[in-house]
């Protein structure tokens, strides 16, 4: 890329050609203030706090969208600028509901952190403001447009990375509002719950539904053995919301801090996982050797992914495997055989997840996700959430001592740890497939062409005289090409993973939210990724299929995988949906 | 906080568009089908025709058209000439576009408010008038100027508004 | 039609139709169907006329046409007949059996029909280029409007239409119509005045193999109609000039946005696409060059901001008329993302005859910055509303005094609006400068398309400036912080003022905000935005002053600052002013004075309307 020469603040410096103005001054170390960009999402230059003046232009202009040329003459700082910057701080927040005391996003809000570095001292702006109704009628998500500043972030994510467009700015002008229209919820609308549209909100007005008091009340309830089970991806970020450094793995101190929040029994989502790779790779086998299914199989434990299916694909419905997702078949497995092997009540027993994810909480909430009259899960919170609790509780985590998972479940292998990351449930799956097929364990374990960022990764696996063909899409705004070739009966492929939020679980929707500035610096990805590989090198055992409780739990309970017993416990069925149901719910 | 509604929004009037509906809708969006871009086109004859973009309406245009019902809704919303709401019979629009506004005919849109005792965007209870504002449509020449459906009054004074809305009784 | 040669023969067969021979008894009767004259029932006024003319049997010799716009909106329906030219304003029904039978029939003028300035005081019949209202015009764009049947494709060939199209594709090169437009100093009519040359030739240069041109005829500015007029009364000089474009820049598509509040110009164009097409000059293979063009028109929806150049092309492509980010600019990205030109209704009137008149004559009207003319719409206080057309430069003296007939009801001049909600006003003081975009600026004020609002003594310029951004407020599309927020609380601060609860500091922070507004707001809707504001802030201060600090409205329209007073000496006690108000606060016995409530009277104005002897004052 050709360079170009531009003066900042009097200082020339030389970047690429097709840099933004915004781009250069940080290179040239100049901060300026930004709320609607988000790198490689929102590029619209609506909030007009990046204002700069630029010689022979008039007026100020957006910063974040000019492009740079040849002898520009840049001023990021005089009376103007810093007046229009504050003038639209002031303004946004003369139309902002500022209780910042009991807002979810207190701390952590681009708004408020603007607020404080523009040193607004009043607002002189009185005047209206718009409040629209709360929608926290989905069981995934929170809509508190009173919090809303218009970034249209959320909209961009929804829209053109995710491709779901479930959400839009509706009406114009003052009145202009985020949401999916006819004063309905998002739950009624074809939103998949991936929670991608909170992780790209500078403020608070999009939120986990929160069922942190749910989880008190249970384990201040004498009458109930409350279990816990955490995602692979959680360790990856709990961290985070305690100051440590991005991709520090927290197992222990995780697990010393839960059972310090007082549940009975602390467990593994891993281990669900590897249970999930002997069902989905032994359902997978069966289709494959035996033709008992359609091919390619796809991969169903993300549940955003598994609502977008039903609405937008429903003629690709029987490729999805049957399989539970983990947490639903640990919850299970908890319940059916580990409650009753400890002599607990089925009755008492309650089980909580903590995920990563908002889409968690949708599928938690299914009818169908149940079993001899059990909820398979009882209540699913966030790595936020859990964050959130263990700062409640006045835990001081970063202190803790590490500990480990309750036995007998114990520690899982490093191949139910992978599914955190996009790539790690094809990986594992191989892992254990591969070797079912041949019948001898293969060294060659690591699959690094189905690890990083690529929205697209194939890859294949020789499996004895048979090539299996896979490939992996990261985010669902990726899947559109592949899953038409599948409807048309063209799918190359024996195996497609689909995980809803571009990177896997570890950048789900209800893990830690990084501001815009830092997402700027740093890899998110990248660094929550090495920490789940690390978890995977760490671990004693790699392949699930070496799993000893899963193995037991075969042997004493379900049989073997995709028996009677398991398909009543852990597999479940889909159906078409209605993209905006429209039914009357009067009656 | 949101409740949580049905979609016809009154709780009573359970209505799905007809079949007749259906197939003229779906006539409209084909003969629009080798056209680019065509949503707003599509929206002006839908609501020419059906006479308002209700939420069962947006869905169907939706899924003939593979556009998501939020990018329909907010298109809807931001320009002013579709309406998810029914008009009246007969919907009286009374310029206040700046040749007409200081000609007085913001004292003739508030004496028509209080006449029919409805607000800017309403219907009358029986449904027979409703009222906007329009911003100029052209008669600047004739200002103050108010229209009934099509029928445009020029040179309008406030004394002349019972003998307007008279017609259309 | 496929050659040059065909267009001259259909000229010439039409040319003769255009002139009736008043030795034959021949005549040609032009009823206005603007939008105007429509509304006072024109076409009724037409069917009378065919109907009568049929009774009398004299449709062999008299031909009945409709035409576009004269000008004189306000005197409609307007009726010309022709060879003589005498002008019939305000006709009604009833008048059309005496026109047909002494004027058609036995050729006698019916003078008291007549429009009254065209009856000299001796009684004989002027021209209507020597009434005052026609005679300081030039009609350039207008030239057909009026004079041709916009719904005959063949009447605008035989006034020479096409012939410029023609010319152009068969003798000229794209640079060569590109340095003909610069050195005509043609510019943008829309508004900002960009020279059109320069902006075809960026779009020429600009790398894509598929280009658009694109016509804004959306006409946003409320008060405004010089665009509906050229539509509804010459809708092929556009095409003919988006046409030309198209072959400069080479595009073989365009659009033309028009507001769908303006049904007669969407159905005259709509009409005049489908002549084109038969007569061959749109669609494929055009005079034979191989050159390809078709049009297709896209209608608005009732969104102002969709005026915008960013915000009519993503409208066109379907979506919210939201503006975005200029660069990149249409000349490289614009409709579907492809290379676009995208000019005014009045820019490409122009062209056609530019090309055939040379740049010589184009530049003899104007000025030297400025050539040409401009239309304006006059609305508001002045005798004659309607639309005029002058050269650039023209001061607003002439236009208000000369032209319009003055300030109507004898009141006094205040000022005037220019440019709409985006610009500002013109005061006593400026009222002799020569109108074109530079001086316009200077003033505080901008061109705008041409939309010109008179106002005088009895308008408040707080609630003028009020109504504006309330105009702005709901126009604003809502994507950009300044202008979404910043305008509402202008807005709400010149409420404040305008009910008496508005301090002295509001008024520095009306100015603050507004010009932070100006400064910092993504489109031209918000850049503009407060200059109502300003604009009155600077030459009505005292105004402002007088509403914040005593609480007063100087013109008596703020209903709040108003009050309702029964001077005693004048009060007889006729009771009148009790039984009329709807408050029922007037209270007083026969015969004795009266006395107003002050808390429960609601300001209507009844009372003061209803005395007979100027007892109710308004304070
Ligand atoms: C808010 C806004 C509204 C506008 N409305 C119109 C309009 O109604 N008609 C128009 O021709 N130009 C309008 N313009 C100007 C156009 O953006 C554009 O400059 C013009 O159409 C270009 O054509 P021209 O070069 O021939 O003037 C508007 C601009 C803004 C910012
Ligand atoms: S969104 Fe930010 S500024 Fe607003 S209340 Fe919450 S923390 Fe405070
Ligand atoms: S910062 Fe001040 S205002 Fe805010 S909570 Fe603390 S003491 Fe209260
Ligand atoms: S949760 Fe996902 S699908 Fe739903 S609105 Fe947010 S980004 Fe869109
Ligand atoms: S919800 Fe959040 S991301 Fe979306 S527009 Fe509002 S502030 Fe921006
Ligand atoms: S990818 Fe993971 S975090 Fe994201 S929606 Fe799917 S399951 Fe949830
Ligand atoms: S200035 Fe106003 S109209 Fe223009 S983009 Fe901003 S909000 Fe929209
Ligand atoms: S202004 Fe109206 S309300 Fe007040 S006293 Fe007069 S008639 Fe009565
Ligand atoms: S109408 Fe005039 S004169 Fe008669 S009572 Fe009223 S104020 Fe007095
Ligand atoms: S306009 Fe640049 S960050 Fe919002
Ligand atoms: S009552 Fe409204 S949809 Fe049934
Ligand atoms: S302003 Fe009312 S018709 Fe133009
Ligand atoms: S519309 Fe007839 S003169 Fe203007």
């Amino acid at each position: 890329m050709e360079n170009v020469k531009v003066t900042i603040d009097g200082k020339i410096v030389e970047v690429p050609k097709d840099y933004t103005v915004l781009k250069a001054c940080r290179e040239a170390g100049i901060k300026i203030p930004t709320l609607c960009y988000l790198k490689d999402v929102n590029q619209i230059g609506a909030c007009r706090m990046c204002l700069v003046e630029i010689d022979n232009i008039r007026g100020l202009q957006a910063s974040c969208v000019y492009p740079v040329y040849e002898g520009m003459n840049i001023h990021t700082n005089n009376e103007q600028i810093r007046q229009a910057r504050k003038v639209n701080l002031e303004l946004i927040l003369s139309n902002h509901n500022r209780e910042c005391t009991t807002c979810i996003r207190s701390e952590n809000c681009e708004l408020q952190q603007l607020s404080k570095e523009l040193n607004i001292k009043d607002i002189e702006y009185e005047g209206e403001k718009n409040a629209p109704p709360i929608d926290d009628i989905s069981p995934s998500i929170v809509r508190d447009n009173s919090k809303c500043i218009l970034c249209r972030r959320c909209v961009s994510m929804c829209k053109d990375v995710q491709k779901v467009n479930a959400i839009q700015a509706t009406d114009r002008g003052f009145k202009t509002e985020i949401g999916v229209g006819f004063n309905k919820s998002m739950n009624d609308y074809n939103c998949i719950n991936c929670g991608q549209c909170i992780q790209a909100c500078p403020v608070g007005a999009l939120y986990e539904k929160r069922n942190m008091d749910q989880v008190w009340k249970a384990l201040a309830d004498k009458e109930k053995y409350v279990m816990v089970q955490t995602a692979p991806a959680v360790r990856t970020a709990l961290g985070e919301e305690f100051g440590m450094p991005m991709g520090t793995r927290v197992t222990g101190k995780m697990v010393t801090a839960l059972r310090k929040l007082g549940f009975a029994k602390v467990t593994d989502t891993n281990t669900g996982a590897d249970l999930t790779i002997l069902e989905e790779g032994t359902e997978f086998l069966d289709r494959v050797v035996n033709g008992t299914g359609k091919l390619p199989i796809i991969t169903s434990c993300c549940p955003a992914w598994v609502k977008s299916c039903e609405q937008d694909y429903p003629d690709v419905l029987e490729h999805l495997s049957s399989a539970k997702s983990p947490h639903l078949m640990m919850g299970s497995i908890l319940k059916h055989f580990y409650a009753e092997k400890a002599g607990i009540d089925m009755n008492k027993a309650f089980v909580v997840s903590v995920m990563p994810c908002i889409a968690k909480k949708f599928e938690q909430d299914r009818p169908e996700m149940e079993a001899r009259g059990a909820r398979d899960v009882d209540v699913t919170i966030t790595t936020r959430e859990l964050a959130m609790m263990i700062k409640e509780a006045g835990i001081d985590f970063v202190k803790l001592e590490d500990s480990k998972f309750d036995d007998p479940i114990g520690e899982a292998t490093g191949a139910g740890a992978i599914f955190g990351a996009t790539g790690g449930v094809a990986e594992a799956a191989f892992r254990t497939v591969v070797e079912k097929l041949t019948g001898h364990e293969i060294e060659q374990i690591e699959y690094h062409q189905l690890r990083g960022e690529k929205k697209i990764k194939e890859f294949s696996a020789q499996a004895g005289d048979r090539t299996l063909r896979g490939v992996i899409v990261s985010g669902i705004g990726n899947i559109k090409e592949i899953l038409e070739e599948v409807r048309h009966g063209e799918s190359k492929y024996d195996f497609i993973e689909i995980m809803a939020c571009e990177g896997g679980c570890i950048m789900g929707g209800g893990q830690p939210i990084v501001n815009a500035r830092t997402k700027e610096d740093v890899n998110v990805f990248e660094k929550r990724a090495a920490a789940i590989y690390e978890e995977d090198t760490k671990a004693e055992l790699r392949r699930s299929h070496k799993n000893p409780f899963v193995l037991r739990l075969y042997e004493e309970f379900l049989e073997k995988p995709n028996s009677h017993v398991s398909h009543e416990l852990l597999h479940t069925g889909y159906k078409k949906r209605d993209k905006y149901p429209d039914e009357c719910k009067k009656q | 906080m949101l409740e949580n509604k049905c979609n016809c929004g009154d709780g009573n009037n359970c209505n799905k568009i007809s079949e007749e509906a259906i197939n003229k809708i779906k006539d409209i969006i084909e003969s629009h089908k080798e056209q680019e871009g065509a949503l707003i086109e599509v929206l002006h004859e839908v609501q020419d025709y059906y006479g308002y973009l209700p939420f069962e309406v947006q869905k169907l245009i939706s899924e003939e058209m593979g556009i998501a019902l939020a990018d329909i809704y907010g298109v809807v919303t931001f320009y002013t000439r579709f309406t998810i709401e029914p008009t009246g019979k007969y919907r009286i629009s009374v310029c206040l576009g700046t040749a007409c506004y200081v000609k007085g005919s913001q004292k003739i849109y508030d004496k028509i408010k209080e006449k029919l005792n409805i607000k800017e965007g309403e219907v009358t209870p029986d449904g027979k008038f409703s009222l906007d504002a329009a911003r100029c449509v052209g008669a600047c020449g004739l200002a103050p100027v108010m229209l009934v459906n099509e029928d445009v009054y020029g040179k309008v004074t406030a004394d002349m508004i019972d003998e307007i809305l008279g017609k259309y009784e | 039609m496929r050659t040059v040669e065909e267009l001259d023969i259909i000229k010439s067969q039409y040319e003769e139709s255009l002139h009736p021979d008043a030795n034959q008894k021949q005549y040609r009767i032009h009823v206005c169907n603007g939008t105007g004259c429509v509304s006072s029932k024109s076409p009724e006024i037409l069917r009378r006329f065919e109907e009568e003319i049929e009774k009398h049997g004299i449709s062999d010799r008299v031909k009945v046409v409709k035409t576009g716009c004269f000008g004189l909106c306000a005197l409609g329906p307007i009726v010309i007949v022709h060879p003589d030219g005498s002008f019939y304003s305000e006709v009604k029904i009833d008048e059309i059996p005496r026109i047909v039978e002494e004027h058609l029939v036995n050729g006698n003028v019916v003078k008291e029909f007549l429009y009254k300035e065209t009856v000299a005081e001796e009684g004989h019949i002027k021209p209507l280029e020597e009434t005052p209202f026609y005679s300081k015009q030039k009609r350039v764009i207008l030239k057909n409007c009026g004079e041709i049947n916009p719904e005959s494709i063949a009447e605008y060939i035989a006034v020479d239409g096409y012939k410029a199209f023609a010319k152009v594709i068969t003798q000229m090169s794209q640079e060569e119509v590109i340095k003909l437009i610069k050195d005509s100093g043609l510019r943008g009519r829309g508004g900002a005045g960009f020279p059109s040359g320069v902006k075809w030739e960026f779009t020429y240069k600009a790398e894509g193999d598929v280009k658009y041109v694109a016509c804004n005829a959306d006409e946003g500015d409320p008060g405004a109609f010089m665009n509906r007029s050229v539509l509804e009364g010459d809708p092929h000089a556009v095409i003919e000039g988006m046409a030309i474009a198209a072959y400069v820049i080479g595009a073989s598509k365009g659009f033309i946005y028009v507001r769908a509040e303006y049904p007669i110009a969407v159905k005259r164009l709509k009409l005049a696409i489908e002549q084109a097409k038969q007569y061959g000059v749109l669609g494929n293979d055009i005079f034979g060059t191989g050159f390809n063009f078709e049009l297709e028109i896209r209608l608005g929806a009732g969104a102002f901001v969709c005026g915008e150049e960013t915000a009519l092309m993503t409208s066109i492509a379907g979506n919210r008329g939201e503006p975005r980010v200029k660069p990149p600019f249409p000349a490289y990205k614009g409709i579907f993302g492809k290379p676009t030109v995208l000019n005014n209704v009045e820019t490409y009137a122009n062209v056609p005859q530019i090309i055939l008149k040379g740049v010589d004559w184009f530049r003899s009207m104007g000025t030297e910055k400025a050539p040409g003319t401009k239309v304006f719409a006059i609305g508001g206080k002045v005798q004659h509303v309607g639309l005029v057309e002058v050269p650039m430069g023209t001061t607003l003296r002439e236009i208000i005094y000369d032209i319009c007939g003055g300030i109507a009801d004898g009141k006094k001049f205040k000022a005037a609006q220019t440019g709409g909600p985006s610009g500002g006003c013109i005061t006593e003081e400026n009222l002799d400068t020569p109108i074109d975009y530079e001086s316009l600026i200077a003033m505080g004020t901008m061109m705008g398309s041409g939309g010109i609002i008179v106002m005088d003594e009895d308008d408040c310029m707080v609630d003028i400036a009020k109504f504006f951004l309330e105009f702005t407020v709901d126009e604003s599309c809502g994507k950009c912080t300044p202008c979404r927020i910043g305008n509402k609380r202008l807005y709400e601060i010149l409420e404040k003022i305008t009910q008496g609860k508005g301090k002295e500091e509001d008024l520095e922070r009306l100015e603050v905000l507004g010009k932070s507004i100006i400064a910092g707001s993504l489109c031209g809707l918000g850049k503009s935005s407060p200059n109502p504001i300003l604009s009155t802030m600077r030459y009505f201060k005292d105004e402002y002053v007088a509403h914040v600090r005593d609480k007063k409205c100087p013109a008596h329209v703020c209903k709040s600052l108003k009050e309702y007073i029964i001077l005693e000496d004048k009060c007889i006690g006729c009771t009148l002013c009790a039984r009329n108000c709807p408050a029922s606060c007037i209270t007083g016995e026969t015969k004795k004075t009266h006395l107003i409530d002050k808390d429960k009277c609601t300001k209507c104005g009844i009372c003061h309307s209803k005395c007979k002897f100027g007892a109710i004052e308004i304070r």
